[in-house]
């Protein structure tokens, strides 16, 4: 199940989920318990007997038995909890990736560093491309509001505060594409503030790595051309960059490989034809709150910036 | 329906002072609420020293000679507050009413002053985070002089114009209990905004 | 003095005028505490039909029943005015009706006061909601994270009219708790000792503490806030070496305790409840009161487990999530002693014991989801998830409204003169029991499959619908529920049963006084002589009352903190229109200085004139004239 604690892909996942377990079953037996006591005060026949001193002392040993048991069960899900949370540390037996997570109302940035190379950047608006088995050690910040990351299917949340950096990571064990959501308020299109990891084998995702660090293709038909033209003359330019291009500004998502991606908008449309372009006709119809204006462009001038973007794979 | 008197009042006395009376509990309930806001946003003061290096944040220190001359002046309140208290407590009307007026006299030197104080600070609330709380929490305490400075000065008139009765010697009483909160506070206040940033 | 005659000259001493001028001025703790219910349940249903438009519009996906817009100010103005507009004021109301009554005396401490709070919290509800209905509604969650909530990213006055709110309503909150404490601690009967102090007394002391010490934390950061907004103080903005997660700290340092503060007077009523419906008093008498107490004392060191996903340091969050456990321990003694208690009584299933028992079955599923929630790594994956919507709605609802409405059905009859229908009643109690549990069950689930809170609408591809649709129709059921009560009370209010003083065979000495109370509450002050102010009567044929209080003033007996021992008599004041014309000059400055700090300047003369004219003794007050007729300036008790 997609986007589901319940079906954990990853070592984090998996750790919380077995604690989930743990913790369901205690409950679900104190719960029982608690309501067979009740059920059993009610329906149990009346005596004599229970009015006397020694009834009573007979109940303060029992709730105090109790209550003794209580503080024990207690104590025992906090040992629970704080060893699944020391098993959560990051491990450090294989080298990981290291990827800032950048919140913005209302879409991701992820960004690859380098350590060695800072012109290797890597920017990735999104979409999330993981190699499996291998730990992603994530730096979180925020643009503006308060965001949280989270994956469901990989790893429990972190926020994304302005002014500080939080840390998290994250591992896939099996290939796929999970998705995550943005899980603290931020704004009115917080609903619409998906991403996608995709979880991929370590040569794809070094392909993917290294195309992405490519700048944009040069179009081949001429709709394309006509849009990139219309592109780079237009407002557009104000917000987005397209690497390889004069475009540069960093307010909006990065559109280098805008064509590769799975969707567009956060997750919250399918990157097929007709859903860009209402899109880029009225984005704030879409997603509520969002920058981008509306009616920039005619329709034939539309068709081609859409066209230029699909084909910037 | 048939009772049994069982206990009898009628002899009981019809006021008390301190913590036998009611108004006692309910002064000090408000400082408590009170207190607790001052502590909170000393608290505030010090989570936010621990946000920056510098100290205060590339501003200037506050200067400290009127504030320290403020607090001296506050200090030596007590004396006349103290007798303002004993006096009520013995039924002492006139001496009562003569010391409630210096008192009330010292409270709207220590407000002008304090007003004074502002200009001492070296700072605007909207410069920085630091700003921001050293111009809420004085003020704060601020608030508190004026509405006690008010307040005596109305208990003042109510003692001067109308007959003194057992429950208004109860009132300067804890009126009086008021302006030691207020003088209590006083210091680490001072201490806080005109000293630390000098220590931190 | 026969009865009859003191009956007249009590009830013309502690009379209650009429006519506009004349209610308004009322400061009979009786009449605003009734007046505080009314106007909370009021607010309850609106907020109440927000939330069944919410859950319309989340009934399908993509749905367009409600825009972002509208659902981002329902859902802030739904859990703000469950929070501050209902749950707090609507539990110190029932402790302002039967504190003093349950505690034999004949009115609350600090009168005028308590007439002024109840003016203030209305008129801060009628802010909020006119707000929304202007379509400036607050939008950024009842608890209003910054820098969200901060000048940078919430134009307008959206998240102003919110944080004011806080002001109105801590501002009532706190004036209430004073009365209370102070109330409980010096003005019992004599003979109500410490050990004789009624669950429910003792509830709404502790919550008294908890409201005092808490609340000043949210009047700090709310003003904090207010004052970025308004006058560019820089306490939530980082570049300016303000902290984001400073919000957070204060406002949930008393936004833990908040919780708590609704649920304990809750626990108090359930103790009343179960004790009069098994004939016994609750097991376990000195276990129960330290619970209470030392709930009340742990509730204040759990809050940074809302703040599990902030990236704290390790070894507080462990300190969080052991605290957040074992502040259950206390909760189960309180369900343990009540199992016993109800085991060897002989329980009578009226409607408030059921209302009871419902609260058990959901309060416990609800307080074992907050275990599971406090432990950090389960909590990073449901932190913000419909898990801990579930989660809150069974410890509010099953924890605390659950109660109450039983505590309605049983206190009804003592406020109103009549009794509520007992069937209607059965249906209401079966109705809510199954139409909360239809519309909360599937939101644990929901958190799990990964819908988190405050979301609009969702997509269809997530699978999440049919859950949602579930809990869209029980939450039908439940409206339903809330009308059946609503209906019940405006029906019985007429022509409901006639009650007599004690139509349950009730334990407390609220129980000893007619239905409803005269506004002296009693005829002859009580002298205390057990736990059961009502059941100790019982065969005794003239029971011990205090002699000596005057009939012609409205005097009050002052007795001793612990062994209620009298100590002196005091008069309270008469009722007055200042209360409530210091509310409006009050009110008046809360929501100017939303809009200009020149409201400061501009309010201190009229609430100086206001508070002068509240408190400057008038001759015709009867108050006034009793207390210079005491003045004989006589040596206290114990002095020569």
């Amino acid at each position: 199940m997609n986007q589901s604690a319940l079906d954990p892909h990853g070592p984090v996942a998996r750790t919380i989920l077995d604690l989930g377990w743990v913790l369901f079953s205690v409950t679900v037996v104190v719960y029982v318990l608690v309501l067979a006591g009740l059920a059993w005060a009610l329906l149990r026949q009346r005596r004599e007997s229970d009015r006397t001193p020694a009834a009573d002392r007979r109940f303060t040993s029992i709730v105090a038995a109790l209550t003794g048991v209580t503080t024990l069960t207690l104590v025992g899900l906090v040992a629970v909890s704080e060893v699944s949370g020391r098993a959560l540390a990051v491990p450090h037996a294989i080298r990981p990736v290291a990827v800032d997570v950048v919140g913005h109302q209302w879409w991701w940035e992820f960004r690859y560093r380098d350590e060695n190379d800072p012109s290797k950047l890597v920017t990735s608006p999104n979409e999330l491309h993981i190699p499996v088995g291998v730990p992603i050690v994530m730096r979180a910040m925020s643009q503006d509001v308060i965001h949280s990351f989270w994956v469901p299917n990989l790893t429990g949340k972190r926020d994304l505060i302005p002014g500080q950096v939080t840390t998290t990571w994250m591992q896939a064990d099996t290939a796929g594409i999970y998705r995550g959501q943005c899980a603290e308020f931020c704004g009115p299109s917080h609903a619409k503030m998906a991403f996608l990891v995709v979880a991929e084998p370590v040569d794809k995702f070094q392909s993917w790595i290294q195309h992405q660090r490519e700048p944009a293709g040069v179009p081949t038909t001429a709709p394309a051309a006509q849009g990139r033209d219309l592109f780079l003359s237009r407002q557009c330019t104000l917000c987005h960059a397209i690497q390889g291009t004069p475009a540069g500004a960093r307010l909006g998502p990065d559109l280098t490989h805008v064509g590769s991606r799975m969707t567009i908008a956060a997750g919250t449309l399918a990157n097929e034809r007709d859903p860009l372009d209402a899109w880029v006709e009225n984005a704030p119809s879409i997603k509520p709150g969002v920058r981008m204006p509306p009616h920039m462009l005619e329709s034939s001038e539309r068709e081609a910036v859409v066209a230029y973007l699909r084909s910037l794979q | 329906m048939t009772t049994r008197a069982a206990i009898d009042v009628a002899e009981l006395p019809d006021h008390a002072f301190g913590p036998r009376g009611l108004i006692w509990w309910g002064t000090v309930g408000f400082m408590v609420i009170e207190g607790s806001m001052f502590v909170i946003a000393i608290v505030v003061y010090f989570y936010l020293r621990l946000k920056v290096h510098q100290w205060p944040p590339s501003l200037p220190d506050p200067f400290i000679g009127i504030a320290t001359a403020n607090l001296a002046l506050v200090l030596l309140s007590c004396i006349p507050n103290m007798l303002a208290k004993r006096a009520a407590e013995r039924y002492d009307a006139p001496g009562a009413r003569l010391w409630l007026a210096v008192l009330t006299v010292i409270g709207v030197v220590n407000l002008v002053l304090r007003g004074l104080e502002y200009t001492q600070l070296n700072c605007r609330w909207g410069d920085n985070a630091y700003a921001s709380i050293t111009w809420v929490l004085l003020s704060m305490h601020t608030i508190h002089v004026a509405t006690d400075v008010v307040d005596s000065a109305v208990l003042l008139a109510l003692v001067s114009l109308q007959p003194v009765t057992n429950r208004r010697f109860v009132d300067l009483s804890e009126n009086s209990l008021y302006w030691y909160f207020i003088v209590a506070w006083w210091i680490p206040i001072y201490l806080i905004i005109f000293l630390a940033p000098r220590w931190l | 003095m026969t009865d009859e005659a003191l009956h007249r000259q009590l009830a013309d001493t502690w009379y209650n005028p009429a006519g506009l001028v004349g209610r308004l001025s009322i400061v009979d703790h009786k009449v605003i505490a009734r007046r505080y219910i009314v106007t909370a349940f009021t607010f309850f249903s609106i907020a109440g039909v927000l939330a069944a438009l919410m859950r319309l519009q989340l009934a399908f996906p993509d749905n367009h029943f409600l825009t972002a817009d509208q659902y981002n100010q329902f859902f802030t103005v739904h859990g703000t005015a469950m929070m501050f507009l209902f749950a707090v004021p609507v539990m110190e109301a029932m402790g302002v009706y039967l504190v003093p009554i349950m505690i034999g005396t004949r009115a609350i401490a600090f009168p005028r006061l308590n007439a002024y709070s109840y003016y203030v919290y209305l008129f801060g509800g009628v802010m909020l909601f006119t707000a929304l209905f202007v379509n400036s509604g607050p939008d950024v969650g009842w608890f209003s994270y910054v820098p969200l909530a901060g000048p940078d990213f919430g134009p307008g006055k959206r998240p102003d009219f919110w944080a004011q709110l806080i002001t109105f309503t801590e501002v009532a909150g706190l004036a209430v708790a004073v009365e209370l404490a102070a109330t409980i601690l010096k003005t019992r009967a004599p003979g109500m000792t410490v050990s004789r102090i009624p669950l429910f007394v003792w509830a709404m002391l502790v919550m008294a503490f908890m409201v005092i010490f808490a609340m000043p934390s949210v009047v700090l950061s709310s003003t904090f806030l207010l004052l970025d907004r308004l006058v560019g103080t820089q306490f939530y903005n980082p570049a300016e070496g303000g902290d984001a997660l400073l919000w957070q700290h204060l406002f949930w340092f008393f936004g833990h305790p908040e919780v708590y503060i609704i649920f304990v007077p809750a626990l108090g009523m359930v103790s009343s409840i179960i004790a009069t419906f098994t004939g016994r008093p609750i097991f376990g008498y000195p276990a129960m009161v330290s619970s209470l107490v030392a709930t009340g004392f742990i509730g204040f060191g759990l809050w940074v487990h809302h703040m599990f996903a902030t990236g704290l340091p390790q070894l507080g969050l462990t300190y969080f999530t052991a605290a957040s456990m074992i502040i259950s321990i206390p909760s189960g003694v309180q369900i343990f002693c009540w199992i016993v208690s109800l085991w060897r009584g002989q329980p009578r299933y009226a409607t408030p014991l059921l209302f009871v028992l419902g609260f058990v079955a959901i309060f416990v599923l609800g307080g074992l989801t907050g275990v599971t929630l406090a432990s950090t790594p389960f909590d990073l994956q449901v932190h913000d998830t419909y898990y801990v919507v579930a989660h809150f709605h069974y410890v509010l609802l099953g924890g605390a409204v659950f109660p109450l409405i039983g505590g309605v059905y049983f206190w009804f009859p003592k406020m109103t003169g009549r009794m509520l229908d007992e069937r209607l009643g059965k249906w209401n109690f079966w109705i809510f029991f199954i139409g909360f549990n239809t519309t909360f069950f599937p939101q644990h689930l929901l958190g799990l499959h990964g819908m988190p809170r405050r979301v609009y609408t969702y997509p269809a591809s997530s699978g999440w619908g049919t859950l949602n649709l579930i809990s869209t129709a029980g939450a039908m059921l439940l409206a339903m529920g809330g009308l059946l009560l609503l209906f019940n009370v405006l029906r019985s209010v007429r022509r409901g049963a006639v009650a007599p003083a004690d139509p349950w065979g009730g334990e407390g000495l609220e129980w000893t006084v007619p239905s409803p109370p005269p506004a002296y509450n009693f005829l002859h002050v009580p002298v205390v002589e057990g736990r059961s102010g009502n059941w100790d009567r019982r065969g005794n044929e003239a029971p011990p009352v205090v002699t000596g209080i005057k009939a012609d003033c409205r005097e009050v007996l002052i007795t001793t903190v612990t062994a209620a021992e009298a100590d002196h008599k005091t008069i309270y004041p008469d009722p007055s229109i200042w209360p409530f014309l210091c509310s409006v000059v009050t009110s008046a400055f809360f929501i100017g200085s939303i809009f200009t700090p020149w409201a400061l300047p501009v309010a201190i003369p009229p609430l100086a004139i206001t508070l002068i004219g509240w408190f400057w003794p008038k001759r015709s007050d009867r108050s006034t004239q009793c207390d210079l007729a005491n003045n004989r300036l006589e040596p206290l008790r114990g002095e020569a």
